[in-house]
């Protein structure tokens, strides 16, 4: 039997095992399993590899892929990520633990979430937060479906069009079969009416632009429906928060927070509400005790919420998903303090207006949303031809002018150096108009 | 385990920082330089500033930046923004002190049923940091991510032959969230049919809870059919349940019990024949990997915990990944639900991609039954001190009804599966699986996989027969447990009443 390194098996243990099991072989461990669906088949799988060998090939399609400046936003950021994250989350304590189920030996889990939901709270300016939640996108469509739960015999929904085109697809695959009525549009507030439940709005719509929610909260709460807010929670440190626009819900997706873009995943999810809204808040929340002898300790709580009690009355099906990389921003968080955060934004702000200043400069450009603020990321619209716009960039290694509804998106954060900015510029002004 | 009590936020010092960010990338710009001279000046001006006297040094220098790029007041952040000021050693300290106060498999033995605690091979995680596929995009062109999409392509073409399904989407990101892609595609089907009518979804008693609140939330209604005495499903109970109403049936298989729906094969016939689908949870692949294909039984959806089956570490929670997979029937419509952001869980997905080819079409075939054999030998080797109520061969997992003497006597409760399951922690093991399935009152679940050597099943028997023993002498000793742990049982009653949620 030797031969594998992660059976430990050898051929006296399973003679062993067999004998005490009470069978043969091992193929009688299967003697329930009618004989037509024991697979007779070889395996349509590669020979076994030696770990050189897994080495070796994920190398060769590493180098299939093109290594790119990133100059595109639009949901993933490349934002610096700190040598101390990786380091921390890949201890094998956090990596290969199991939910904290068993919260005596689960206690390094249980309070990094508690530090998690902690910091969310504090840069949303909301009451309660919880153990995460998939992505941005899903925790929209969470967020909604909470809003319907939330509000009573409501059961639409409005949702901005200004949001990123990804939120809008997960948002109509998750409504469309409790039967939760959506509406689409560019202007929420012209749409609200006595059986709206809730109300979806970017902070920094998908053009770039940072939204001016004056006046909404008002009228959504007027309406009787809630507010919700997707934003990026690194931009939070300088934006005005959800709490203070008035929004009840706040949503979005983690990954600027210190995650490496990884090709879209894994990120995290994040969901925070006022305190009135607590007991709908989907997934997982960890809550702070203390043990029999006073200690403090920390457990996951307000369970008879959660979908392994409620079953068929659940209103949310997610249970664990992203805990890691909730660590991830929340090592992320602590590293960069107020200060660090609000310096990431500076540099990425600043960086993103010289490269709009000059990309206008060229000549080859107009604005898009003139006067309008933005922040990292902008959108223009192009005089050159966009697919050999987007190629020259491609030829010198930049990955930017992505096409958003006819007009040509760019992001730079604080790892964009201007040097790197300048080089842009420079493929850019020879491109002929 | 040593206890450690503090919280990031009480560590905090105003003035220390933990970050490293170019210093003068602020002044390189001319659009700054301009305007301010330089970024000392910047600051000058931010700091006479009167109006914004209130504000610390770095939001005044946040306003003044924010006012060059012309972003109106009115949009920016008033109150404090509270996080830790800490500088990068607090940090590194702070964590790896809450890392020690946790166990996790490369700490020991997680018998722990239904979650396939499984060991997480080292190269996996070597690949899934590279730069080469962490650095990607998920928007960039698809000639510049070949790499990656043969990573996809790969992956989805080794599932499909260890599943015998036809395709997978990658885009779940956990067990429960593929639940809910798969009911959508069986939603989608039907309607795409114009079948309208087909809004119940029937689900066995001994089914994992997300599998009913996963169909709730896809707007089905449940059915639940009953288990027979032999912890079956009940084929004739099931038949008058089946009808023109019914969307399909979700299915563990083997179920919750550990044991092989042996009827499988009649079940899917006559699902099929009153025009319902075969959903299967993945949950209980394991035992199946290189024995058995839920294609071949039958089903039409399922999907698969790569974070189990597949070797990927649970992370405390996750990231999973829980692609779902498609036979011919469901097939064209297997991209319609966008359930995630982008592509899925990438990285998770690279994981199980370099599992599946170190185990390769040799060691696959042994995956499965070694798993069963050590489920087999634990439950052989304890059930003379706990109930077994199905003494049959098992597959991966088995469960016991609590201990045969609990040791209640006159004015002394017995020791329950809890009791059991804390004091397994004073022994240095994980607990198993308690209260699940729902079928018995002191139902404890025991998985091992095949990752476990003889030994170390050895020592786990050992103690469970320890602790029955200790239960039978004094269930006291077993109601206070943990003792060895960094915190003692929790008050939860009073957690749950008063809700401390964040510091």
């Amino acid at each position: 039997m030797a031969g594998f390194s992660y059976f430990p098996h050898t051929d006296d243990d399973i003679r062993v095992m067999l004998e005490r099991a009470g069978v043969r072989n091992l193929d009688g461990l299967y003697s329930d399993v009618p004989a037509d669906f024991i697979y007779q088949g070889e395996y349509d799988l590669p020979d076994a590899m030696s770990e050189q060998q897994v080495r070796d090939f994920f190398e060769k399609l590493g180098e299939k892929n093109t290594k790119l400046k990133v100059f595109v936003g639009q949901g993933a950021y490349d934002h610096y990520v700190p040598a101390v994250i990786p380091y921390i989350t890949s201890r094998s304590e956090f990596l290969t633990a199991y939910t904290p189920y068993q919260c005596e030996i689960s206690q390094g889990t249980l309070r990094y979430i508690f530090e998690w939901q902690s910091m969310i709270c504090r840069l949303t300016g909301l009451d309660v937060s919880n153990a995460s939640m998939y992505d941005g996108p899903s925790a929209a469509a969470e967020a909604l479906r909470m809003a319907v739960a939330c509000t009573r015999k409501r059961n639409k929904v409005i949702v901005s069009t200004k949001l990123m085109q990804n939120v809008l697809d997960v948002v109509k695959t998750y409504l469309k079969y409790p039967d939760i009525e959506v509406v689409f549009a560019w202007d929420v507030l012209d749409e609200l009416g006595p059986d709206v439940a809730g109300v979806l709005v970017p902070s920094i719509c998908r053009h770039g632009v940072i939204q001016d929610l004056t006046g909404y909260a008002e009228k959504v709460h007027e309406a009787g429906a809630l507010l919700i807010e997707y934003c990026d929670p690194s931009a939070l440190a300088v934006l005005k928060t959800p709490d203070e626009w008035g929004a009840d819900i706040a949503v979005g997706d983690a990954q600027p927070l210190g995650m490496p873009i990884c090709y879209g995943g894994p990120y995290a999810g994040f969901i925070a509400c006022k305190q009135d809204y607590m007991r709908k808040i989907p997934g997982r929340i960890v809550g702070q005790s203390v043990d029999a002898s006073g200690k403090r300790c920390f457990v996951l709580t307000l369970q008879a919420r959660e979908q392994h009690i409620r079953r068929e009355k659940a209103t949310s099906n997610i249970c664990s998903n992203e805990s890691l990389m909730a660590l991830w921003a929340t090592v992320y968080l602590s590293l960069m303090g107020p200060e660090g955060l609000r310096k990431v934004n500076e540099l990425s702000c600043a960086g993103a207006h010289y490269l709009y200043d000059e990309l206008l400069k060229t000549g080859r450009f107009e604005e898009a949303f003139p006067g309008r603020p933005f922040l990292k990321e902008f959108c223009l619209k192009s005089k050159v031809d966009i697919p050999t716009l987007q190629q020259k960039l491609l030829d010198a290694g930049f990955f930017g002018a992505l096409e958003i509804d006819g007009y040509v998106t760019f992001c730079v954060t604080e790892k964009r150096t201007k040097e790197e900015i300048d080089a842009l510029v420079n493929v850019v002004r020879g491109i002929a108009l | 385990m040593k206890y450690y009590d503090k919280l990031i936020f009480e560590l905090s010092h105003p003035g220390r920082i933990g970050y490293s960010l170019p210093a003068a990338a602020l002044q390189q710009y001319p659009f700054f330089a301009e305007k301010c001279s330089s970024g000392a000046a910047a600051d000058d001006a931010a700091k006479t500033d009167k109006a914004t006297a209130s504000l610390s040094f770095g939001e005044q220098r946040f306003a003044r930046v924010a006012a060059l790029c012309n972003i109106p007041k009115a949009i920016l952040r008033e109150s404090k923004l509270d996080l830790p000021e800490v500088s990068e050693v607090d940090v590194v300290r702070h964590y790896t002190n809450l890392s020690q106060m946790n166990f996790g498999v490369d700490t020991g033995f997680y018998p722990l049923g239904s979650c396939t605690m499984k060991y997480n091979p080292k190269i996996n995680e070597e690949i899934a940091n590279h730069p080469l596929f962490t650095g990607l995009h998920p928007l960039q062109p698809a000639e510049t991510v070949k790499g990656a999409q043969e990573v996809i392509d790969g992956l989805d073409k080794a599932l499909a032959a260890i599943t015998g399904m036809k395709h997978f989407t990658f885009l779940p990101c956990a067990g429960a969230h593929g639940e809910l892609t798969g009911l959508m595609l069986m939603r989608e089907y039907h309607m795409a049919r114009g079948d309208a009518a087909r809004t119940k979804v029937i689900v066995p008693d001994s089914a994992h809870g997300t599998n009913p609140a996963s169909a709730a939330v896809c707007g089905l209604e449940i059915v639940e059919v009953k288990s027979g005495a032999d912890g079956l499903v009940d084929v004739e109970s099931l038949k008058p349940l089946l009808g023109p109403d019914i969307a399909g049936i979700m299915m563990t298989n083997p179920n919750t019990l550990g044991l092989f729906e042996r009827q499988i094969g009649e079940i899917a016939k006559l699902v099929h024949d009153c025009g319902g689908l075969l959903y299967y949870d993945g949950a209980n692949m394991n035992p199946l990997l290189g024995k058995v294909r839920p294609g071949d039984m039958g089903f039409d959806i399922m999907h698969l915990n790569l974070h189990k089956t597949f070797s990927t570490p649970h992370g405390g929670g996750g990231p999973g990944s829980g692609p779902v997979g498609v036979g011919e029937r469901v097939l064209p419509y297997l991209h319609t639900p966008q359930t995630s952001g982008f592509h899925g869980n990438f990285g998770v997905m690279l994981r199980a991609y370099a599992y599946i080819l170190m185990l390769g079409k040799q060691n696959v075939k042994l995956a499965g039954p070694l798993a069963v054999l050590g489920a087999n030998y634990i439950k052989e080797s304890l059930k003379d001190c706990y109930k077994l109520p199905i003494p049959s061969v098992c597959k991966h997992e088995f469960v016991f009804d609590g201990l045969i003497n609990d040791g209640a006597r006159e004015g002394k409760a017995g020791a329950t599966t809890l009791d059991v399951a804390k004091r397994l922690l004073d022994y240095g093991f994980h607990a198993p699986t308690i209260y699940f399935p729902l079928l018995f009152h002191q139902a404890i679940m025991i998985e091992p996989t095949e990752t476990e050597s003889l030994e170390t099943l050895d020592e786990f028997i050992a103690v469970m027969r320890k602790i029955a023993a200790e239960a039978a002498e004094d269930p006291d000793i077993l109601h206070g447990a943990p003792h060895n742990t960094p915190i003692g049982r929790p008050d939860e009653t009073t957690a749950a009443r008063n809700p401390i949620l964040k510091a």
